[in-house]
């Protein structure tokens, strides 16, 4: 079932392929600016009288862009016919006329233009039985015209070649030599222009093809890189269907894995570095995402980062994210659940960490004093920098670790090997 | 506007291009959740605009990508058409232009796939009853949208561009993993004042013109 997509404001230009009487360029102007056809014949019309400037404006046109490339069905009324061969008429006559009152050289070079437009009409009709064609039988068709066909283009070349003709001998008198020599230039120029349509396909079939290649390239590796990764972990799973630990372990650094392929760190789709492994000390969104990683991988459970903004990493960042790690680890050894929700956020001058878990519990005030993880490793790790730490856990209902960090603002610093090294100078 | 546990079940319809995700929803809703019904699923854009027409389900879960134009071209099509249905959006994708574009065309909420089937239940009644839902993600994507970071553009229209302390309040703990109950005992605030924060922070996403938002949303040719 066809989808009905809204249409773009405005479509782009095109030449008409249906409805159209001479070469569907002013249908196509009036679909791109979105405004009667007759407006934009009549247009040309006015233009045709003003030194031929609407059919050069048309010609170029003709040349320049291209058909509409589906099938509308537009099934014009007899009037709009009618409104529209007489509009045709009445520029070129408007044009005869304006060029009858100056000098007459235009009046043979009009017989010429006609001739052309009979020819690049021609060519259109094959254009477009190439693509019909091409979409049923792919190879044939290219050249399938018929008598008719032949007919018109041999009509039109003569048109060309007598309004050419005309031209020179009615507004040049010559010497034999330079005669055949303008004979020559003359008999060029006409096949240039008999043959403009076939350059510009030649042209656009040339881009078109580098087109397709790009794509290709790019499906390449993409391709390329899932093999590498997708398909190779989907192997190693089917390899060990008994062991459902290691299979959800496989499955989840595989998404993960992914995930950052596609999305960049945080999963926004941001920051764009979708190549490779995080790169060491890249940022703080960038180390909390690979900790939770780390923590995911060891532990067998799911660790979810939330990351709302980001920052570089500096000696007391560094530190909070080897706080948030431990404190990671300590609810996936202790909290006996299978999900921690890691939610960061960076504030102008303060950065938050909330580990929470939804496990067993314990009350803060009974922990013995033997077992300093959460003491030494959490809370040593941020005070030293000058963080904070707040801990809050219910038996039954779960931990939640709260860890803030001050950081001097403004926050919104680009990533960069500068404002580390100041760091480290001014240690 | 709560639905009482003995009403009738509730109707809702999948829509997603897997048929084994399809199907492996179906069978946990079925199973697990007394009072909600599957009535129909669909694989495309156009059998789900179809069926959806015909059978008027209570809730539509609707996934975000899709071959013919996704979640959002359903949407697009049908609630001028059916305003009474609701649609809550399910994804595997985490992309911030695909959450805030389902989430602009007019869906009340977006879940990730990897929810359990009790949770998905929770998602769909709170928005049958016309509350929004929030994935931590989500949650997460919204309060960076809406953060006044140094250097982002003023807010064009204040009552739409920008977030009230209580709902940042709010937003703050659904990125953290907390449940409405749980936000409510945290900031000593009812369920319900949750529910309208939340409702409220979904109509400000779908419709204010924060420099982000409404270029996630020309990308996707949503305004």
């Amino acid at each position: 079932m066809p989808v009905a997509r809204t249409a773009p404001a405005t479509p782009p230009l095109a030449r008409r392929r249906s409805g159209r009487f001479v070469a569907g360029v002013a249908g196509g102007v009036a679909d791109h600016l979105g405004v009667n056809v007759l407006w934009v014949r009549t247009a040309f019309v006015v233009l045709a009288a003003i030194n031929w400037a609407g059919v050069l404006a048309y010609g170029l046109l003709w040349i320049f862009v291209r058909q509409e490339k589906v099938d509308v069905v537009r099934a014009p009324g007899r009037a709009e016919r009618q409104q529209a061969l007489g509009l045709a008429a009445l520029g070129i006559g408007a044009g005869l006329a304006a060029a009858a009152l100056g000098n007459s050289v235009i009046g043979p070079l009009g017989v010429a233009a006609v001739g052309a437009a009979v020819v690049w009409r021609e060519a259109d009709e094959s254009q477009r039985r190439r693509w019909t064609s091409s979409a049923r039988s792919g190879v044939t068709g290219a050249a399938a015209g018929g008598r008719s066909t032949v007919l018109r283009v041999l009509a039109g070349a003569v048109f060309v070649a007598v309004g050419i003709g005309v031209f020179l001998i009615a507004n040049l008198q010559l010497g034999q030599v330079q005669f055949a020599l303008l004979a020559v230039l003359a008999t060029l120029l006409g096949v240039a222009v008999l043959t403009v349509p076939w350059w510009v396909r030649l042209m656009r079939d040339l881009g078109e093809e580098r087109r397709e290649r790009i794509v290709e390239a790019e499906r390449a590796e993409i391709a390329a890189h899932l093999h590498d990764s997708v398909l190779q972990t989907l192997a190693l799973i089917q390899r060990q269907p008994d062991q459902p630990r290691e299979v959800l372990r496989l499955a989840r650094g595989q998404e993960r894995e992914l995930r950052h392929w596609l999305y960049g760190p945080t999963g926004y789709g941001r920051s764009g570095s979708a190549s490779g492994a995080p790169a060491l000390d890249a940022g703080l969104a960038d180390a909390i995402t690979a900790a939770a990683a780390e923590v995911e991988d060891t532990y067998s459970l799911d660790v979810r980062p939330v990351v709302v903004g980001d920052r570089p990493l500096d000696d007391g960042l560094r530190a909070l994210v080897l706080a948030a790690r431990e404190a990671m680890v300590n609810a996936a050894k202790h909290a006996q659940v299978g999900e921690i929700s890691v939610y960061v956020e960076v504030e102008p001058g303060e950065v938050h960490v909330f580990v929470r878990d939804r496990g067993v519990g314990f009350d803060p005030d009974a922990v013995p004093e033997d077992r300093h993880g959460l003491v030494d490793s959490v809370q040593g790790r941020v005070t030293r920098h000058g963080g904070a730490v707040r801990l809050r856990s219910t038996p039954g209902t779960g931990t939640e670790v709260h860890l803030s960090m001050p950081v001097d603002a403004p926050a919104a610093e680009p990533l960069g090997p500068e404002s580390r090294t100041q760091k480290e100078a001014t240690r | 506007m709560t639905v009482p546990a003995d009403a009738e079940p509730i109707r809702v319809f999948l829509v997603d291009d897997h048929g084994l995700f399809r199907s492996g929803v179906r069978a946990e809703l079925d199973r697990a959740v007394p009072d909600v019904t599957v009535v129909g699923e669909a694989g495309s854009v156009g059998e789900a605009v179809a069926a959806i027409r015909h059978l008027r389900p209570d809730v539509v879960l609707l996934d975000v990508h899709m071959p013919d134009g996704g979640g959002a071209e359903v949407l697009r099509q049908l609630r001028p058409e059916l305003p009474e249905v609701v649609f809550l959006a399910l994804s595997v994708s985490d992309a911030a232009e695909d959450v805030i574009s389902v989430i602009r065309a007019g869906a009340r909420g977006y879940v990730t796939k990897t929810i359990s089937g009790r949770e998905l239940a929770d998602a769909v009644r709170r928005v049958r009853a016309g509350d929004a839902v929030f994935s931590p993600r989500l949650a997460g994507f919204v309060l960076d949208v809406f953060s006044d970071r140094p250097g982002a553009a003023p807010p064009g229209d204040p009552e739409l561009d920008l977030l009230t302390r209580r709902e940042r309040d709010v937003l703050r703990l659904l990125a953290r993993g907390y449940a409405y109950k749980e936000i409510a005992g945290e900031l000593f605030i009812s369920v319900k004042t949750v529910e309208t924060h939340v409702s409220s922070v979904l109509r400000k996403t779908q419709l204010s013109n924060r420099y982000e938002l409404s270029r996630w949303a020309s990308d996707r040719r949503l305004v």
